[in-house]
Order: structure tokens, then C-alpha cells, then sequence
């Protein structure tokens, strides 16, 4: 065991999306695929506003799929970023990273759970850790904002080192349950 | 109306440093028919996805050509990706759409540009940079100009006769043949 270096404290400190985007950085993401969400909406920005990502909305979750295996194909590394009921629109195109072993990071913003209010999103929400797991993911979730920096680095660096396919789901109790009164 | 084999020979003659994208089915067999190249990423499922593998990459690679050579049923599959490569606007980037108006691997019903659906009006739609029909073989050079120097984002779609060719099979295991490209582009 090392103890943590000072890099690493202060990573630790920042908020989840500030930790996410610093294991991007870290890795040399330089492709962001996203259908956007209220939950990743700052980590959307940051990405926006950084010159050496290319940030791409797409129409739906599965185009990114496609977007992550051409990047890999150019040399270099992509992210995805979707809410849960994305995952259901990727299935048949997951396919594609696991047929030609495209690493792949993919980070779920969780609806349906822990007290969603609106209960069409309970049926995808409820079967997405499944249904990444079905898609031959790794998948890993995170509750606690002090554990982002740890496991998406670690999913990273699995996803790129090893051409494997990581799901790392950020559970509505770290977002934040959706504020509908706002 | 096109024979397609002879027109993607064309298209794929002295094609240098281009990179190429097939979508499932004929598309594959047609790239491979006329040249099994290193610099083909031939997809044999993922459907409605060869698009978007065609924009990671030229997003990567911005310093090089890239062509996504596909049929009209993949094509109809991933539509929405015209609207995010319309926003990107990849000036590498090159589609070419081959239309039967017709499915071909599954017994040849007919796909919606069969009903008059427009690729080339939904290309223009999303702000490709230009986008246009082609279905004489005289016309396949300058298809083959445009893959190598024509401003992208854009779109030609090819009319091509629906009938039956002889299949024309390439590599089918998928690492192998993204190591190949992967290798090829170093």
C-alpha cells in the first residue's frame, strides 16, 4: 500500500464531475460522446470548454458506441456519457466493442432508483447494472462523491489498458435526487 | 443504375492513404471485392453504426481521408447520425450511400427510399457541405474525386441495380481485423 500523494488528496476534494474530468484528462480522453442530462451537465461543459476534446452530442446513446470504435480506430480514446435509459438504446451496438475489443468508458447518471419521482423511468433504471453486465461491462458503482476519483481512474485505465469495456454507474444518491419543484 | 461491383472499384482505384468504413452486408463484400486493403474496417453486424465509426475517425484524423461505404438500409438505421456529423461538419469525412432501395442480406424487401425517401435531401437538411445522386458509371470518377478532395461533411448516394452478387467474404473476426487497421494507419 502507498500513501496517498498530494495530486491524489486534492483530486479527492474536488466535486464528482471536477474528478471525473481529471481522470480524463489524466488518460488523454480526446473524444466525449453524450446525449445530455441534468447529472452530467457540468462534466458536459468541462469538456466543452477543454480544446483537446472533441465533444459530441449525438441523437441517441447508440451513436456514441460507434463513435468510441472509430476514435479507437484514429488512436485515440473516447468517453461516453449518458443517463440510464441510454444504456437500453445501446444493446446491438455494444456488440461492437466486444466483437473487435474496443475499450470503452462509459459513465450512467442513474434514474429509477433511490427516489425517483417519476416512475417511467423505474423499468430501464432498474435492469441497467444488468443490462451492461449481459453486454459483457465491467461495471462499478459509485454512492459516495469521495469515491469517484478512485474508480473511474481504476475504470479507465482497465478500459484502455486492457481493451475492456467499463460501466461505471453514478447512483441518484450522488447526483441528487431530480428536483421537480425548481 | 450502377452495377455496384464495378462502381466501388472505382471508387476504391489508387486510393492512396483513404480510409474506408463498410457497412454490414454487400457494402463489406463490394470493399472487399475490389480490394481486401488493410485501411478497410469492415463491419459485419453493429448496424446503423458505420457512420459514426466514420466520424470517430475523422475526428482522430483529421489529416486524413475517410469513407464510409454503405448500403441504404444501414443508412436508414442510424439517420440521427446525419444531424451529429451536420453539427461536427468533419471536412475529412466522405458517405457514400449504395441504393438498392432494397434489404439485401434478407430477401430483398424494399427499404424506404424505395418510397421516394431522400438521402440526399436529408444530407443537405443537416448541412453536409454537398450531397448528390449519382446512377451512371461515367459519373463514378468524379464520386472517386470527391472521396479524396471533395469538402465534407458529404453525401453521394448511388443508385445501384438490386440484383444479386456473388458474395465476396473478408475477414470476419473483428480483432483482427481492427489490429489489421489499427497496424496499416501507424
Amino acid at each position: 500500500m502507498h500513501s496517498p500523494t498530494h495530486s491524489e488528496v486534492s483530486r479527492s476534494e474536488l466535486s464528482w464531475p471536477d474528478a471525473i474530468y481529471a481522470q480524463f484528462r489524466r488518460v488523454s480522453i480526446r473524444q466525449v460522446g453524450y446525449v445530455p442530462d441534468a447529472g452530467h451537465s457540468r462534466l458536459i461543459k468541462l469538456c466543452q470548454d477543454d480544446p483537446n476534446i472533441a465533444d459530441v452530442v449525438l441523437t441517441t446513446e447508440e451513436e456514441g458506441v460507434g463513435l468510441v470504435a472509430g476514435a479507437a480506430l484514429g488512436g485515440q480514446r473516447a468517453a461516453l456519457l449518458m443517463q440510464s435509459s441510454g444504456v437500453g438504446n445501446c444493446i446491438n451496438m455494444f456488440s461492437l466493442l466486444r466483437n473487435c475489443g474496443f475499450g470503452c468508458v462509459v459513465l450512467v447518471t442513474m434514474r429509477g432508483e433511490f427516489g425517483e419521482f417519476n416512475p417511467w423511468q423505474v423499468p430501464m433504471g432498474s435492469i441497467t447494472e444488468d443490462v451492461l453486465k449481459l453486454s459483457g461491462f465491467l461495471t462499478y458503482r459509485i454512492d459516495n462523491a469521495s469515491d469517484v476519483d478512485d474508480i473511474v481512474g481504476a475504470g479507465c485505465d482497465m478500459a484502455f489498458d486492457g481493451n475492456l469495456q467499463v460501466g461505471i454507474l453514478l447512483s441518484q444518491r450522488l447526483i441528487g435526487r431530480k428536483q421537480w419543484t425548481r | 443504375m450502377l452495377d455496384r461491383r464495378e462502381f466501388v472499384r472505382v471508387l476504391l482505384a489508387d486510393r492512396g492513404d483513404l480510409l474506408v468504413v463498410t457497412g454490414l452486408g454487400s457494402a463489406t463484400y463490394d470493399a472487399a471485392a475490389a480490394d481486401d486493403h488493410p485501411l478497410n474496417f469492415y463491419l459485419w453486424g453493429a448496424m446503423g453504426g458505420t457512420a459514426m465509426i466514420g466520424l470517430g475517425l475523422a475526428l482522430a484524423r483529421p489529416d486524413r481521408r475517410v469513407a464510409v461505404i454503405t448500403g441504404d438500409g444501414d443508412f436508414l438505421m442510424g439517420l440521427g447520425s446525419l444531424a451529429t456529423i451536420g453539427v461536427k461538419q468533419p471536412k475529412n469525412l466522405a458517405m457514400v450511400i449504395l441504393d438498392n432501395a432494397h434489404y439485401g442480406e434478407t430477401g430483398m424487401q424494399a427499404s424506404a427510399t424505395h418510397s421516394g425517401i431522400d438521402p440526399v435531401a436529408m444530407a443537405l437538411a443537416c448541412r453536409f457541405k454537398q450531397a448528390r445522386q449519382v446512377s451512371r458509371i461515367e459519373e463514378a470518377g468524379e464520386v472517386r474525386a470527391l472521396l479524396h478532395s471533395g469538402e465534407g461533411p458529404l453525401l453521394v448516394n448511388a443508385r445501384i441495380k438490386s440484383e444479386d452478387t456473388p458474395r465476396v467474404l473478408p475477414l470476419r473476426d473483428g480483432h483482427a481485423i481492427k489490429e489489421r487497421f489499427i497496424a496499416a494507419l501507424k
